[in-house]
């Protein structure tokens, strides 16, 4: 009785949620990105490496629309170039920004909300409200109070749930870890992980190499521009390259006193 | 007591009827006072120039509190305004329809003047700070130029002889109901906006915020305001030039905002209204007029040099309150917070939890 499962073709679960290809992007004359191809397949974690100016936020940037690009961007097969960055995050991408970008002076309430600005179905807005301070108990203690006085680790779990205000299938997060203690790195991680087993495809920019390789089913590294590395988290996490240059296995200059 | 009458305080202000009442008791003695000669003329003056004064600091506070922008553009806007208008009254519309058509050109004097805005927020997509500052201040200088050369509207010497038409009724309703647009727009989900791209501008567009229409609605809705201000201030006058609508009326409008606090409308209303009795009361002959039981042998105020000073002084003094307000009292009077009467009730009561007393910061929650 295979016959009716092979009428229909079984929805590929390896496809690409997002496929990016030869990306280039320039800022006034010099070059962060020389042409970079990696793809999120649907439903996984998949990390991007790399040192600062490498051009891991450039590459999210790219995505979201906030900076010019040539090269392809494929979303769920739309094809994104040209897009807005308001209109992307109605197409299912939200991205948490470098730094949180918590919006200090607003309360924990107004942040939420603001998530939802072009949305008009209150219904199901209330819905993700709730969903959300269902998920981070402690933003409910906080909704009226200003965001900019929240702890740091607080202010990370409103920028993640301000981001899973729009019910975005695909997360961009550009180095969530920034900044925090090793223990709030790790409860991060924990919801990374959690958001992603609920179904939400997570693209992961990282200088924190240890803890993305070990979340992430697949993994690229980048180096001023350009891919260097390619692989599952556990190869790349047992590469002597990766292990030099991120790990902090033992190199030379790490010998030096201080 | 003081605890007591804080509670009184708060309980007044949480009332629903308050403001509408303010505004009817406001309504009938704007009508009151010109018919039945309650002040005398010099009071009533000074009561449309507070209106006036009311309208281009809620405007500017917009851009330059709610938004975080510095305009400085806003005396430009107010010249378009008044000189629209001006022209229609004068060269449009017939004597004999005055009154009725008078409206008309204060609308007009705001419509074209938010059109130029428009211009002014194109810019603003590519630049923040201190170089849309320059910008601004580029437009309030190009505006300027303009009139001075166009020799059909009088160049530098302007335009006089321009009838009477504004007055204390109309400043009122003008007042009352842009304010009431301008606090109904900050309270909107664009206002939310607006606050938005000044706490972060690139996170306001990961959030889905339409950041260039937000920008263009907010120039546009602040340079209409100042366009009808310019409009009726010119009726008022009776006497407009290029020279009126400078650096100087602008640096005004910065001090009623930045002294009243960024951000809030009950602020501005206060700067502005501050502000204006103040210019008044440091008028030479008021001044000399108060040193005046000085004896003589000592020092005579009303000596032609000492007011001739006191002029001149009285332009160091106001930028200098400018400085010393934006250096130790940056939030001024009513900062980030306002009236709660202007706060729609819904942000209100989702507010009480965290502020249990006092001024409430403005907006707690967006449009649902």
């Amino acid at each position: 009785m295979t016959s009716a499962s092979q009428a229909m073709p079984l929805p590929d679960t390896t496809v690409s949620l997002l496929e990016v290809s030869g990306l280039r992007v320039h800022y006034d004359g010099i070059q962060a990105l020389h042409g970079v191809s990696f793809s999120v397949p649907r439903g996984q974690i998949v990390t991007l490496i790399g040192a600062n100016g490498a051009g891991k936020t450039s590459i999210l940037h790219a995505i979201s629309g906030l900076t010019p690009y040539s090269g392809r961007v494929t979303f769920a097969g739309h094809d994104l170039h040209g897009v807005p960055a308001h209109r992307i995050v109605g197409l299912g991408i939200a991205q948490v920004p470098e730094g949180r970008g918590i919006f200090g002076n607003l309360t924990v309430r107004e942040n939420l909300r603001l998530a939802t600005w072009q949305r008009r179905d209150r219904q199901r807005i209330e819905e993700d409200f709730e969903r959300v301070l269902v998920r981070f108990p402690r933003l409910r203690e906080r909704l009226g109070q200003a965001a900019g006085t929240l702890s740091g680790g607080e202010q990370q779990m409103l920028a993640v749930g301000r981001a899973l205000m729009s019910r975005a299938s695909l997360l961009l997060l550009d180095e969530p870890s920034m900044g925090m203690s090793p223990i709030l790195v790790q409860e991060i991680f924990a919801i990374i992980q959690e958001i992603n087993r609920e179904g939400t495809t997570v693209l992961l920019v990282e200088q924190n190499a240890n803890m993305a390789l070990r979340i992430a089913s697949r993994a690229y590294v980048l180096e001023t521009g350009r891919i260097t590395l390619a692989g599952s988290g556990q190869t790349l996490l047992g590469d002597p390259r990766v292990k030099q240059a991120y790990l902090g296995a033992v190199l030379k200059h790490h010998s030096v006193p201080g | 007591m003081r605890a007591t009458l804080g509670v009184f305080w708060d309980r007044l202000m949480e009332q629903r009827w308050l403001l509408p009442l303010l505004v009817a008791v406001g309504l009938a003695l704007a009508f009151a006072i010109p018919q039945f000669r309650l002040v005398n003329n010099y009071v009533q003056l000074v009561m449309i120039l507070a209106g006036i004064n009311i309208i281009l600091a809620t405007s500017l506070n917009l851009v330059n509190g709610y938004m975080g922008e510095f305009s400085l553009a806003h005396a430009g806007f107010m010249a378009v305004g008044a000189y629209t208008s001006v022209l229609l009254t004068l060269h449009v519309f017939p004597v004999a329809a005055y009154p009725g058509l008078f409206h008309l050109s204060v609308l007009a004097g705001g419509l074209v003047s938010a059109l130029l805005g428009l211009l002014v927020a194109i810019p603003s997509f590519k630049v923040r700070g201190d170089y849309l500052a320059i910008i601004t201040l580029a437009f309030l200088m190009i505006v300027k130029s303009a009139l001075e050369n166009i020799d059909v509207i009088g160049g530098p010497r302007g335009i006089s002889g321009i009838p009477r038409l504004t007055t204390l009724p109309l400043v009122f309703c003008w007042t009352v109901a842009l304010v009431w647009l301008l606090r109904n727009f900050v309270y909107s989900s664009f206002g939310r906006g607006v606050l938005a791209i000044r706490e972060d501008e690139i996170a306001s567009e990961l959030m889905s915020v339409d950041t260039k229409r937000v920008k263009v609605l907010a120039f546009m809705l602040s340079a209409f305001c100042a366009g009808i201000a310019g409009a009726l201030f010119a009726h008022l006058l009776q006497f407009i030039s290029p020279r009126v609508f400078d650096i100087v009326k602008t640096t005004e409008i910065l001090i009623m905002v930045y002294l009243g606090g960024i951000a809030s409308i009950g602020g501005s209303i206060i700067g502005a209204t501050l502000y204006t009795i103040l210019l008044e009361v440091l008028r030479p002959s008021t001044v000399a007029g108060l040193l005046s039981w000085l004896p003589a042998v000592v020092f005579d105020p009303l000596n032609e040099h000492f007011i001739r000073h006191l002029g001149v002084l009285r332009m160091i003094i106001m930028p200098l309150l400018l400085v010393l307000v934006m250096l130790y009292w940056p939030r001024g009077i009513m900062g980030m917070r306002d009236f709660r009467g202007f706060i729609p009730l819904r942000d209100r009561l989702a507010h009480r939890a965290a502020t249990p007393r006092g001024p409430t910061r403005n907006g707690t929650a967006d449009s649902h």
